[in-house]
């Protein structure tokens, strides 16, 4: 991607960074994944199907930067006991959408459907997910100004979702 | 199994792990604990109108909780009296003025009685009207609805329900106080966590005041730690509120206090508890004085009571309008639905409250949940280990104590696990024969 020139970007742009994104997910680079976030960005992951309101009603997550970190920092930590072993994530995504491209406002939004597998130990689940990207142009990169991940069935009954779908 | 058999895995301060573990004492529960004891259902905001109906569990018994048509909460066995097929399947629905089974169209009002069934020359002269299944849908033995949350009996016979709770209801009528207009309705569908473990587990979870410390410290130790190093801004940020207070001291849940009630219930923070310090929300004491009056509208808020144990398997948090219904799905198996509630009448933050409570502490992806899920898990392994048989809970146990009258002690008294269980051996065995083939009375 040109630097600083939002003229250059285009929509093979907008799609490289989900890619990229998710792969810093599976390859567990949190700190690296953190740094992409606006600081009032939400990553939200709505309890009911297509769940309108997400403060009022209970959701999987609403993580602020905070609850974000947090959860970063965590995976990491001496005393994290069900990390230990540590579990394993895996995207497979289809090519992004790109349903909003304006660069001169510096504002993207791409739809992107994922199977996601977690593992730990001799546990494996599979989860279907619709995943919005709402994207910002800062100083020439992309940064995620708000994430929703929508589970395909969101009102089943889970185990330990561990790391981040 | 018999009733012996029974008393004699419950010890003044120790447990046999059969209780845990044994799929045949699961069963015995089924038959006889969540048949004899009063069990929660659902809320009745779940079910406003006539005809609207949920379906869940009672114990391992499908059941349809449906408002009938003279506007009474009516809870039903799910089961046509004819195949037995499911009359319905989805978790929610109005289904008009009756039910319909979708196999053979028999149709029952929503009491249950049978209205009508096709061809119904086929059965003259069958003794189908004498018969149970020619009644109609099978109602549960006793419902009760209590300030909106409905409990059942599946006994025909059996013990009342204020004798069941007693004091205890001073736990939901504080939460339903807490709403200007004194009730409460339910707020979207509750978290549905599975956990490979008993549901029993679960409750003494509720009661356990030693583990927050240890086993969050990577989430509530951690939250303090960044906060620290970001230097502690004002206001803090809602993850402080909520998980911070996990990492209080010893002492601090030591003073919360444990008071525990006859027949099993309980509940920790009788002081004050680890919801006592949250931001004050704008309006929200305005219009409990309006509704209440100054001096009741404080003595309702003043009272944070933590976890409320309704023995056998709910547990909810006044201060915070939520319920938990641990759904024993099989001795290792149990289905973990959290509910939250709208106070009627305050702002919406209390909601939004209430919901990210929810999220941030009982949810499959929460970090606080992961933890405890994971001591659960590897206690239903671990109580397979041959070389020892009892499961300890004498914290704070020093002689013989009374479960038939409430008591008040040290917060991290193991007092209430033991209540649960003195309270399990009740209900196991009022209704099984003894060793020498006697019924118990």
């Amino acid at each position: 991607m040109s630097e600083g020139n939002a003229a250059m970007i285009t929509r093979d742009d907008v799609i490289d960074f989900i890619y990229a994104e998710t792969r810093m997910l599976d390859e567990g680079r949190y700190t690296e994944w953190l740094d992409l976030w606006l600081p009032d960005a939400v990553y939200w992951m709505p309890l009911d199907y297509k769940q309108a309101d997400p403060v009022n009603a209970t959701s999987f997550l609403y993580e602020d930067n905070f609850m974000l970190r947090l959860r970063v920092e965590r995976l990491n930590g001496e005393r994290t006991f069900s990390q230990k072993p540590k579990s394993r994530c895996n995207h497979v995504i289809q090519r992004p959408f790109v349903d909003v491209f304006d660069p001169e406002a510096g504002k993207f939004q791409t739809v992107t459907n994922m199977h996601y597998v977690e593992t730990r130990l001799d546990e494996q689940q599979l989860l279907a997910l619709t995943v919005t990207h709402d994207l910002a142009l800062v100083g020439g990169a992309f940064r995620i100004a708000g994430k929703k991940v929508e589970l395909l069935n969101c009102d089943a009954a889970f185990g330990n979702i561990q790391l981040l779908p | 199994m018999n009733a012996n058999d029974i008393r004699a895995m419950i010890q003044p301060a120790q447990v046999h792990r059969d209780v845990y573990i044994s799929d045949a004492v699961y069963q015995l529960e089924m038959r006889h604990l969540f048949t004899n004891a009063w069990i929660f259902v659902g809320h009745d905001s779940q079910t406003p109108n006539k005809g609207d109906y949920i379906t869940t569990q009672v114990g391992d018994q499908p059941v349809i909780m449906v408002r009938h048509t003279d506007g009474e909460v009516k809870v039903l066995y799910n089961r046509c009296p004819h195949k037995g097929t499911k009359i319905a399947i989805d978790r929610a629905g109005n289904t008009g003025k009756f039910f319909r089974c979708p196999y053979h169209a028999w149709s029952f009002k929503t009491d249950g009685c049978l209205l009508a069934i096709p061809l119904k020359k086929g059965y003259e002269g069958t003794g189908l009207s004498d018969s149970q299944n020619g009644k109609g849908m099978q109602a549960v033995g006793a419902v009760h609805n209590y300030r909106g949350f409905v409990f059942a009996r599946l006994a025909e016979a059996g013990i009342g329900f204020d004798d069941f709770f007693g004091g205890s209801l001073s736990s939901i009528d504080n939460m339903v106080d807490r709403a200007p207009e004194g009730r409460v309705e339910i707020s979207g569908p509750p978290l549905r966590y599975m956990h490979k473990c008993n549901w029993k587990m679960l409750v003494e979870n509720q009661t356990d005041t030693c583990h927050p410390m240890v086993a969050h410290e990577s989430s509530a130790g951690t939250a303090v730690k960044i906060y620290e190093q970001m230097g502690n801004p004002e206001p803090r940020p809602p993850a402080m509120q909520i998980i911070a207070p996990f990492m209080s001291p010893y002492e601090f849940f030591e003073d919360m206090g444990i008071r525990t009630w006859p027949n099993g219930h309980g509940h920790t923070g009788v002081n004050m508890s680890i919801h006592s310090n949250y931001d004050a929300i704008p309006g929200y004491f305005e219009a409990m004085v309006e509704s209440y009056g100054a001096e009741r509208a404080k003595a309702i808020l003043d009272e944070n009571r933590h976890n409320t144990v309704y023995f056998p398997n709910i547990m909810i948090k006044a201060p915070l309008t939520q319920l938990r219904n641990f759904i024993p799905l099989g001795a290792d198996r149990t289905l973990v639905e959290s509910y939250v509630y709208r106070l009627v009448g305050a702002p919406e933050q209390l909601t939004a409250m209430s919901a990210m409570y929810n999220r941030m502490i009982n949810a499959p992806t929460s970090i606080v949940g992961h933890d405890d899920l994971e001591m659960y898990e590897r206690a239903q392994e671990g109580l397979h280990a041959e070389g020892m048989q009892w499961v300890d809970i004498r914290r704070l146990h020093t002689g013989p104590e009374d479960f038939e009258t409430e008591a008040v002690e040290n917060g991290t008294t193991e007092r209430q696990m033991r209540n649960q269980f003195h309270a399990w051996a009740k209900f196991m065995t009022m209704s099984m024969e003894d060793a020498a083939g006697v019924a118990a009375e």
